[in-house]
């Protein structure tokens, strides 16, 4: 951490000199310093509020993603699908009695009066229709609920658990748990109408449940999620960025044991993160979960520089320097590695902009932003603020004796450290391959949220909420009464329901199945398609003549008649790879069997699970690219082949081996694996540079080896350990988030540093004696 | 032909008055008796961004306004007045037959076209029989749908279905559901009958060249798929140009507007054209009405159920 630039060569001298000259300046108008930043920050920060918040899950896709341009093509054609599922559960019984009947009746009722509802589907009000004499009635399967006798709720019962519209949807299997579907057609800004919506429910809910203790409500679907969307992203704006200065400040005094040094450097990180946040205001940036770290980060980033910065000074103020001096001191010591570091940190969080996912871009271009940032106040302002504050010469504190015994063991152990580091790198590498990539928007919160614990609810006991969605085209305008065509799509359901990822399938062809077994007298021979087109058009033209207002079958069929939209529900738990084979099965077996139908499968289902996968395509070339870009500058810094080639161990091996960790320990990771290794990269880049220019250093002063290690050791195993804890702290919060991709990617990034140091300590130098040796 | 001056300003007449220059435009009208729609925009004479209001000038100048009536009991009793009034200018047609072509657009710009035939018969005393032929989609073709609207319970309704020969009675009564995946409930498609809602004088204001009270009305019938509307009748004639469906939530769900006024008989005015659209989804649908025909032959052996059978 003392690199000195006197060290570096004739070029680098004539920098140091002017880097004095600069440091001299600052520390003769301090004021003026502090003025001129204060300006810029100010400046900057007014932008902060026009900072907002979205909980539109549709940010994760960038506009031109193909699977969500296929799924607003079906949302155009049919309706909008944005839903919330409220799932009835009476805590004993089944839901055919008068009571939870009752229950979904006038929550059925009720749901219409959620703001921006454009369709109600519930058990109760699910259109039945049978045939009466010659008449085909059509009516809502249960009206008055509490009036109903035995004889009625039996019929009801036979009804609901056979029909194949309600059974699995509206009801599930076992006839414990009733549904009420709400329909939703938001407007294009729907953040405000999420809140809206959502509030309202939880009153509405809130209001049955104190009426009716003997049933349990659980509420989710899409509009639901975004709403946690929204509150995930301000609990982590709002109570983990707090938790991260707090954590900051506290291993800051118990590093620096200096209240006013401490406040020298919790001033340099208020202006970095006034500043940052203002530009993000200033730009428009909207944020949302995945980017919500931004400012977390940032602080967890910036303050190493700050603490190499102070904590040289205080060692030099230690040393019996004047204080002047001592700023000076710690500015020449500190500058090239804390703009080397800062620099690769940057390009590494720039590489984020590969990414598919547009919040990622954000996000590392903020980070990358804050950075510099962080870069320009530490250099400038900070100097300015430690030379205002009445900084007394600090305690000197005692070498850590563990560095040098821990030096002595990797000296004398070096080749055990080889092989025994070489294992555990192989053996945590390979559970890379019990690692998963998947994204499961059940599965984005944690259980704290309530749209979690109702989620998992939902598809344990009603239905599964991922769904395969397909528009199948029959080619002509009013095709879909096409007996060909109904034959087609009613193979293709029968197929789809017997897979095992299906639990449920809503078909067109059900409906015509009913109408014509309806026009038959209700013969259940007769529950077959219509054989003649005319009569089935005619049949739908009747029944559809007969269903009231919010339950058409303007979402089933386009306005041409021409294609018909089938709903698969998958089972609950699979992941993005086996819902993406699915998708790719079922086109097979369309393509075989009814190939005029073939189509790949939408929704938001299938979008998620196309996500991480892109977004991985997408961030491995540039994650490769960075990597060269870094290992490219290490090595023009270094001067050296084989130091720059030893780099690459301890800079990649430890991502590889973090994967692994989480392969065994958690088995599936998201979004958030595929952005970690850019992130963590260009931090963990960090430690290996200071330590291999301190040994390069000594090396060229003559030391052996050995020798030069254990030097390292002394003087930069101090500063690592620090700036790792810092860091390694900071993205622990960050995994307090309760939402997935921001939980893994803090947990991911702190392993992965918690590696990085032990690759730096136990296998990079014995690997630097192994190769040093052969030379001499 | 008569050529006349439109203003389209945005806001009040003053705002109008100072962006006249950039805002005048010289709109070619179709011949006088032809009516147009004061809420008519058509694409491809849209007014510029920010000018969609019509405002014109006839409007200000020309006529006072209403002295509006706006306390309770007196503003119902005003709007079932108007209601009453634009009954009455319908009464005595006796029977009409017309052509409806149907054109339904989802969100995507995808259409899709029916063909129906109308015949209408007044009834004395209760509300009118109506007959729906259609012709277009073939599978459809030669279905009949016939309602016997009643003022004081229940429309009867049947289907006659050529494929199998048979009519079939519609149950439920429903008349909220959509009109052959249309925009248009069936209760949208035709006047409805005055006793089935309660009504409210809201305001008179300027409809292009006309003047237009608006009321309210809300429905009594709890199956309707609506908490209340609001329309739009000019003072002269009480034709409606406009009708704001809210739905149950009281939320604005659709807007009719009618236009291309016809009188025919030189006393009974229907519209041309009738487009629905659905604030929601996106969807829309036209309803254009063509070769109006009053007091032909049909009798009312014609809207019966034996009737049905004989529909070509």
């Amino acid at each position: 951490m003392t690199t000195s630039p006197q060290a570096n060569g004739p070029g680098a001298g004539e920098a140091g000199s002017a880097l004095d000259r600069f440091a001299a300046v600052l520390l003769d108008r301090p004021w003026l310093v502090v003025a001129i930043a204060a300006l810029v920050m100010l400046a900057l920060s007014g932008g902060a509020v026009r900072i907002g918040v979205t909980n539109d899950h549709r940010v994760l896709f960038d506009e031109d993603n193909p699977q969500l341009l296929a799924y607003d093509a079906l949302e155009s054609t049919y309706t909008e699908s944005d839903t919330a599922l409220i799932a009835v559960a009476p805590s004993e019984g089944s839901v055919f009695s008068r009571e939870a009947l009752g229950v979904i009746e006038s929550l059925t009722e009720s749901a219409w009066q959620t703001p921006y509802s454009i369709r109600v589907d519930s058990l109760t009000n699910y259109n039945h229709s049978e045939s009466s004499g010659d008449d085909l009635v059509v009516g809502p399967l249960v009206e008055d609920a509490t009036a109903l006798d035995e004889d009625a709720l039996a019929r009801v019962k036979e009804i609901a658990l056979t029909t194949p519209e309600t059974r699995g949807r509206l009801v599930s299997t076992d006839g414990r748990v009733g549904a009420v579907v709400v329909t939703f057609a938001l407007p294009e800004s729907p953040d405000a109408a999420v809140i809206e919506i959502t509030d309202h429910l939880h009153v509405v809910l809130d209001e049955f449940r104190s009426a009716h203790p003997g049933v349990s409500l659980h509420v989710t679907g899409d509009v639901l999620m975004n709403r946690a969307f929204a509150d995930a992203t301000r609990d982590d704006l709002e109570k983990l960025t707090p938790i991260v200065f707090l954590v900051i400040l506290l291993v800051t005094i118990a590093i620096l044991r200096s209240l006013l040094a401490t406040v020298a450097v919790v001033v340099t990180l208020m202006f970095t993160i006034n500043t940052t946040m203002g530009f993000a205001g200033w730009i428009g940036t909207v944020f949302n979960p995945v980017n919500a770290g931004v400012p977390l980060i940032v602080l967890t980033i910036a303050v190493a520089d700050s603490i190499h910065i102070v904590s040289s000074t205080m060692t030099a103020l230690g040393q019996g320097l004047s204080k002047r001096d001592a700023i000076l001191t710690s500015v020449r010591e500190n500058a090239q590695p804390v703009f080397l570091t800062s620099v690769t940190t940057a390009i590494a969080f720039l590489t984020l902009n590969a990414s598919e996912a547009p919040p990622f871009r954000v996000l590392g271009n903020l980070v990358a932003f804050g950075v510099l940032w962080a870069l320009v106040y530490s250099m400038a302002l900070l100097p300015a603020v430690l030379a205002l504050l009445p900084l007394r010469q600090g305690r000197v504190r005692a070498d850590w004796r563990f560095l040098d015994r821990l030096a002595n063991f990797v000296i004398a152990r070096r080749t055990t450290l080889i092989f025994t580091m070489g294992l555990l790198t192989v053996g945590l590498i390979a559970g890379v391959f019990r690692l998963e990539f998947t994204d499961n928007w059940t599965k984005y919160f944690d259980e704290r949220y309530e749209f979690r614990r109702d989620t998992d609810f939902v598809a344990e006991n009603l239905t599964g909420l991922e769904s395969w969605e397909y528009s199948l085209e029959s080619g002509r305008e009013g095709g879909i009464t096409d007996p060909d065509y109904l034959a087609s799509v009613e193979a293709f359901a029968e197929w789809l329901r017997e897979q095992p990822e299906v639990s449920h399938v809503q078909a067109f062809t059900d409906i015509m199945k009913r109408l014509n077994m309806n026009m038959h007298g209700d013969e259940p021979a007769q529950y077959r398609l219509p054989d003649n087109a005319e009569l089935a058009a005619q049949y739908l033209l009747l029944y559809e003549l007969s269903l009231p207002f919010g339950n058409d079958l303007n979402d089933r069929l386009d306005v041409a008649k021409s294609a018909t939209r089938l709903t698969a529900m998958a089972r609950g738990g699979l992941t993005a790879a086996e819902q993406r084979n699915f998708d790719l099965r079922a086109q097979d077996w369309l393509n075989a069997n009814a190939p005029q139908l073939a189509t790949p499968a939408t929704g938001f289902t299938i979008a998620f699970a196309h996500l991480s996968q892109r977004n991985i395509e997408s961030m491995l070339q540039a994650t490769i690219l960075a990597m060269a870009g870094i290992s490219l500058i290490l090595l023009l810094v270094l001067k050296s082949w084989r130091l720059g080639l030893v780099s690459l161990v301890p800079n990649y091996l430890p991502a590889a081996m973090s994967f692994g960790v989480w392969g065994y320990a958690v088995g599936q990771v998201g979004l958030a694996g595929s952005v970690m290794t850019a992130i963590a990269f260009g931090i963990v880049v960090d430690d290996t540079t200071h330590f291999l220019t301190k040994y390069r250093r000594e090396r060229n002063a003559g030391l052996a080896a050995a020798d030069a290690v254990r030097a390292t050791f002394a003087e930069t195993g101090r500063a690592l350990v620090t700036t790792t804890a810092i860091l390694v702290a900071g993205f622990l919060v960050f995994a307090a988030s309760g939402f997935e991709v921001s939980w893994a990617l803090g947990a991911l990034v702190a392993i992965t540093l918690t590696l990085a140091l032990v690759a730096d300590f136990l296998l990079l130098p014995p690997l630097l004696m192994a190769l040093d040796r052969r030379d001499r | 032909m008569t050529f006349r001056f439109r203003l389209r300003c945005p806001g009040t007449l003053r705002a109008a008055l100072r962006h006249k220059n950039r805002c005048l435009r010289t709109t070619l009208l179709a011949p006088a008796q032809a009516v147009r729609s004061p809420f008519r925009t058509s694409p491809q004479r849209r007014s510029p961004k920010g000018c969609l209001v019509a405002a014109t000038v006839a409007a200000t100048t020309g006529m006072g306004l209403h002295a509006a009536a706006q306390d309770g009991a007196a503003a119902e009793q005003m709007g079932l007045e108007i209601a009453l009034e634009a009954r009455e200018k319908r009464l005595g047609f006796g029977n009409f037959t017309a052509r409806q072509n149907m054109l339904l657009r989802n969100k995507r710009g995808q259409e899709s076209q029916r063909e129906l035939r109308v015949k209408v018969m007044e009834v004395d005393g209760d509300g009118d029989m109506s007959l729906f032929v259609f012709d277009e989609p073939r599978d459809v073709q030669g279905t009949a749908f016939l309602i016997h609207a009643h003022k004081d319970k229940g429309d009867d309704q049947w289907l006659y279905l050529p494929a199998l020969k048979r009519v079939k009675r519609i149950s439920s009564g429903n008349r909220s559901g959509s009109f052959m995946g249309s925009e248009f409930a069936y209760e949208d498609m035709s006047p409805p009958e005055v006793e089935k809602f309660t009504y409210r004088h809201l305001r008179d204001e300027p409809c292009g060249d006309l003047t237009c009270t608006v009321v309210e009305r809300t429905p009594t019938d709890e199956r309707s798929g609506y908490s209340r509307q609001n329309v739009w009748r000019d003072i002269e004639e009480r034709r409606t140009w406009k009708v704001e469906y809210f739905d149950r939530k009281g939320a604005h769900l659709k807007t009719l507007s009618l236009d291309g006024y016809q009188r025919y008989l030189d006393r009974y005015w229907q519209a041309g054209e009738m487009t629905m659209v659905n604030h929601l989804t996106g969807k829309a649908t036209t309803l254009t009405w063509t070769d109006y025909e009053f007091q032909t032959d049909l009798n009312a052996n014609d809207f019966t159920q034996t009737g049905l059978r004989r529909i070509r």
